[in-house]
């Protein structure tokens, strides 16, 4: 399998509420594998492939995590606000960049005690001297995103930005592949990090039969991390519960039967934080069947996440055939 | 003096009625039609015979405030906050309750505190409101368990231009909308004067789903905190710079391309504007622009000092250039807006 679509996807600027280089990119990936191509009032590109079966919604966030600019200062220095889950104590000597390709790092003010680390704390520089130059660049609530390059080595990647450009891939390669007869909504959401806001909306748009969400999850195979059964390399995560839903039995023993017919590896996946686009979509109108196919990945939310390559293979494999089964629930 | 009236009325999240009735009584002149929905939410229609794009304005009516839960023996008052309230800042004031009643929150006078206690600031557990009420039974005649309590502040003027009063957050936006409704419009104009804000956008979110316009302004009023002990990067927003437009909070990370409109429209008019500077809060944009299919919002404030205490602070300057600057945005909606980051979108 080819990664080389999903090294250009981690490396596009797409912070939440900014997604528009990612839908611009994936628009060109996928316009001739399907019908039409549309983009709703927040943002969301809406993939159809017309088919006479189910309707299906397929879901992966195009934004990532990052920062925005709050306040600049008379010698320059910038004040910024997380945009998504940003851990403030990883954030010393991180290099972010913005849209127009300036980059800056982020350093902390002399603390008297190591418990005054706080946001408030930090700074941006981006090696200006006054407030003036700095607006030659950057304004007050411009977005930046966090550096990582791509990393790809036998079996796994580090990059910046897997979550979820990794479901972006998946869902791209699914529509390339699939042969599915159903009425298929491929939807590259918004606005995922701070709330799947883009989900949301696009599921009432859309009144789905089905839903399927594609997005990272956490392992529990790194040194002292917390209990958790998923590990990389050992197959695509089938979701059991996250802090935004619990996926229901029929949804479950669909997926884990199809990927057992298959032989494609999978994990079963207990999250006992986070959420993705599912839990936005199950709850749309009068409530939509939805699952998640997830990706272990290791230091998500950290410009060098790690996946396994073996996991996003098995990923696609199971949404193909899963889009091809007859999905009676 | 509409801000004056409307900052002294009682009304607290889910006991918005005197701001409501307050309200219908200005609006009936210069709307069309006046309809309060199940949540108690005022909805005043202007030109629904007209074609698209229909617009709607938003303020919320309730103010915080405090809600007696519990009746001592001796005939004192506990309360709980309705909204976010600092429980700091509440000890030794004078409250009213159900119309006419007063009260005074108290505490042990410094003289009685032990050291350790004066370290330590007081918990609403420690509060209480004293009626003047000898004993349980004389209180329970005049409080029941859920009756609301108001902070008493006149709204005046003072400094150059400043106004003092509570409720500012968010009557000040009910009385721009006020204002804005008495002129006349080409298009359906919606404004809905909402319940519920304070305890969690919830009569916004009734409001957006049956209003479903096209595109959302909301008006409100916010944290200033250019005052002495902060400094610049934490101010949020200043008071006489202008009206505040949002760019991201908890409940919503706003379009860049709308803001963009803002700022060029209120550049081209000459009229003020300052960004909010921070990320925290939220307000009905969260529930309105998730509504449905999504709908374009934007939010303008007016910068409130001292926002959810006894006694506010705006700026005249600010509440007029908020006045023109939406009634700017309203005589300038383009027929389309590239709202959508992929495209144009017709409004």
């Amino acid at each position: 399998m080819d990664f080389k679509l999903l090294e250009q996807l981690t490396q596009l600027f797409g912070p939440s509420g900014s997604e528009e280089r990612v839908a611009e990119f994936i628009s060109a990936q996928v316009r001739p594998y399907c019908d039409n191509l549309t983009s709703d009032t927040l943002g969301n590109l809406i993939v159809h492939r017309h088919g006479t079966g189910k309707r299906i919604m397929i879901a992966a966030h195009m934004d990532e995590i990052g920062l925005m600019i709050t306040h600049i200062n008379k010698e320059g220095f910038l004040r910024f606000t997380p945009l998504g889950g940003v851990r403030i104590q990883n954030l010393i000597g991180q290099r972010v960049q913005f849209a127009q390709g300036r980059i800056g790092t982020i350093w902390v003010e002399k603390l008297d005690r190591p418990t005054d680390f706080k946001l408030d704390k930090l700074y941006l520089d981006i090696g200006v001297s006054s407030r003036e130059e700095a607006e030659q660049f950057v304004h007050i609530g411009e977005p930046a995103v966090f550096v990582g390059n791509f990393a790809e080595s036998e079996s796994r990647i580090i990059s910046k930005a897997l979550d979820d450009r990794v479901g972006c891939f998946v869902a791209i390669e699914a529509l390339r592949r699939t042969k599915s007869t159903h009425e298929l909504a491929f939807v590259f959401t918004v606005q995922e990090e701070i709330g799947t806001r883009g989900a949301l909306t696009a599921a009432y748009a859309l009144e789905p039969d089905l839903a399927i969400a594609v997005d990272v999850t956490a392992t529990g195979d790194t040194p002292k991390a917390h209990p958790m059964s998923v590990e990389l390399g050992k197959g695509v995560g089938i979701k059991v519960l996250d802090h935004s839903m619990v996926t229901s039995p029929q949804i479950k023993r669909w997926m884990a039967d199809v990927a057992a017919d298959r032989k494609i590896p999978f994990q079963w996946e207990v999250l006992e934080y986070g959420g993705t686009d599912s839990g936005a979509i199950h709850l749309s109108r009068g409530g939509v069947p939805s699952g998640v196919l997830s990706i272990p990945t290791r230091y998500v939310h950290s410009p060098a996440e790690m996946l396994d390559k073996h996991d996003v293979e098995a990923a696609v494999e199971l949404l193909v055939v899963l889009l091809e089964s007859n999905a009676e629930l | 003096m509409l801000l004056k009236t409307l900052s002294e009325l009682n009304g607290t999240s889910g006991a918005e009625g005197s701001v409501r009735d307050f309200l219908r009584q200005q609006l009936k002149p210069f709307v069309d039609t006046l309809v309060v929905d199940k949540m108690g939410n005022l909805i005043a229609t202007k030109n629904a015979h007209l074609p698209g794009p229909k617009i709607m304005l938003s303020a919320h009516m309730d103010e915080v405030a405090l809600m007696i839960t519990d009746i001592t023996s001796d005939g004192f008052l506990k309360f709980q906050p309705v909204g976010g309230i600092d429980a700091r800042i509440l000890v030794s004031k004078p409250i009213q309750m159900n119309e006419a009643l007063i009260g005074v929150i108290g505490s042990k006078a410094i003289h009685l505190q032990k050291s350790s206690e004066r370290q330590k600031s007081l918990t609403f557990d420690q509060l209480y409101i004293d009626i003047g009420a000898k004993c349980k039974e004389e209180a329970t005649s005049k409080v029941k368990l859920g009756d609301y309590a108001y902070f008493m502040t006149k709204c005046e003027p003072f400094g150059e231009g400043l106004y003092k009063g509570k409720a500012f957050d968010d009557r000040v936006g009910c009385a721009l909308l006020v204002e804005l409704l008495k002129q006349d419009y080409a298009f359906p104009l919606v404004a809905a004067f909402t319940v519920q804000e304070e305890v969690g956008l919830r009569g916004a979110k009734i409001a957006a789903y049956h209003v479903a316009p096209d595109f959302a302004i909301v008006l409100e009023g916010t944290v200033a905190a250019d005052v002495s002990d902060r400094e610049e990067d934490g101010w949020v927003t200043e008071l006489g710079k202008g009206p505040a437009c949002s760019l991201l909070d908890r409940t919503t990370l706003y379009s860049p391309k709308l803001i963009q409109w803002v700022v060029d429209i209120a550049r081209g008019k000459g009229i003020p504007l300052q960004f909010r500077r921070g990320a925290s809060g939220g307000n009905d944009a969260g529930s309105i622009h998730v509504s449905k299919a999504g709908i374009p919002t934007v939010v303008l404030s007016v910068p409130c000092r001292y926002i959810h205490s006894f006694v506010s602070v705006i700026s005249e300057h600010d509440y007029t250039a908020c006045f023109n600057l939406v009634a700017a945005l309203l005589a300038n909606l383009p027929r389309k807006l590239s709202i959508n980051p992929m495209g144009e979108e017709e409004l």
